[in-house]
């Protein structure tokens, strides 16, 4: 294997795995902090439930990618 | 013992977190590979521990939407979404999904759904599968044929031997003609576009679920989109197409968003992989490899026509 790609593979999978470690944890909070909520607000506003589901389901994409690039924009820039 | 069964109260079952994982896990590959939702599998596999059909149908949705995200931006990292096409896409898909969804209202009011809905699907999946093998085969054998030494991954030409129905579909001169030069399209009629992903719509709507096995292969055939981009930008519009879907049926009590969270744990690290693999592989390969999914599904209507549990 190129010294290149396998630095590219190295990378990628550093990144899976600190990606995988914070969608974990981002469950684990959610259920900690919000879970009796979102149980409450399904029966009592159901839209709101509807709306606050689809902020979570994007968040935990979006944003938890955006940590680990920037987790890992910051090791780099150390490194370098 | 966390690990044996979870209490998920919005639903009220009791499921494995980790046996949710690990089909997140898969369908995630799958995804962000071929480009679909993968409802046809995650769908099952939730009635499978005991969820009911609504939660089913509600909570995959709800998952869909994260993989996607997570599946589209790694693709658009990589040059495979053509956001002007998905979001022309999106409406169509949507007003598809409407009219698939009064169709099935339709059926329930005559008392036959059931029947009608598993026949219509067994064919449109045998369909789709017979029509790729061939399809890509004959592509593959033509790329052989011409010889050389053929390029790799997504480098390779993304040829297909349906360019004839391409070539005629790019010639329709119905006003609004619209360019797609991510795709590498000149001009192609707005409509054209619009009825691809309304017929997605349709079938989404009707059948349940993304209807990715419908739509990619469409896009390929009939727009003349190049594979990568066909699996990128059909992610992209199934984030606009689920989220509407996961608002909708949330509203309607459908969702357990505990659960497609923790599905949404394997199915983004697995969406990720799947997308990255796209490089390695050409157009006609993608397209052959896509060919078990519809049979999965039709496999699937088919036990539970004869046997009459509906997975």
């Amino acid at each position: 294997m190129k010294s290149d790609t396998r630095k590219t593979l190295f990378s990628f999978l550093g990144e899976l795995v600190v990606y995988g470690l914070l969608v974990v944890a981002y469950f684990f909070l959610v259920l900690h902090f919000l879970g009796g909520w979102l149980s409450h607000l399904d029966k009592q506003n159901i839209k709101l439930y509807a709306l606050v589901s689809i902020g979570l389901i994007i968040g935990q994409a979006v944003v938890l990618e955006w940590v680990t690039t920037f987790i890992f924009r910051l090791l780099r820039g150390r490194s370098e | 013992m966390i690990f044996l069964a979870m209490h998920f109260p919005i639903s009220g079952t009791d499921i494995s977190p980790v046996y949710l994982v690990v089909i997140g896990f898969l369908i995630g590959i799958l995804g962000g590979f071929f480009g679909v939702g993968g409802s046809f599998i995650a769908g099952p596999a939730l009635r499978a521990v005991g969820m009911h059909w609504n939660y089913a149908v509600g909570t995959d949705l709800a998952h869909i939407v994260g993989k996607s995200v997570v599946a589209a931006k790694r693709h658009r990292a990589l040059g495979n979404v053509d956001l002007r096409l998905g979001l022309i896409m999106a409406l169509g898909t949507i007003a598809g999904a409407e009219v698939g969804a009064q169709l099935i209202q339709l059926l329930k009011r005559l008392g036959n759904v059931d029947f009608v809905v598993s026949i219509v699907s067994i064919v449109i999946y045998f369909s789709i599968s017979f029509f790729v093998v061939w399809e890509s085969w004959k592509t593959v054998r033509l790329q052989k044929k011409k010889g050389g030494k053929a390029a790799k991954g997504r480098q390779a030409k993304d040829e297909s031997s349906f360019a004839g129905l391409t070539n005629t579909m790019h010639r329709i001169p119905l006003w609004p003609m619209v360019s797609l030069p991510t795709s590498g399209i000149k001009a192609i009629s707005l409509w054209v576009i619009i009825v691809v992903s309304f017929v997605g719509g349709l079938f989404s709507g009707f059948l349940g679920g993304g209807a990715g096995y419908i739509r990619m292969p469409m896009m390929v055939y009939i727009l003349g989109i190049p594979t990568h981009l066909a699996v990128g930008t059909d992610l992209f519009e199934i984030i606009i197409s689920a989220s509407y879907g996961t608002f909708s049926h949330a509203i309607k009590g459908n969702v357990d968003i505990l659960v497609a969270l923790v599905m949404n744990t394997g199915a983004a690290v697995g969406a990720q992989i799947g997308a990255i693999l796209t490089q390695y592989f050409a157009g006609p390969k993608i397209r052959l490899f896509f060919v078990p999914l519809p049979v999965i599904g039709a496999a699937i209507v088919l036990y539970t026509l004869f046997t009459g549990h509906k997975l």
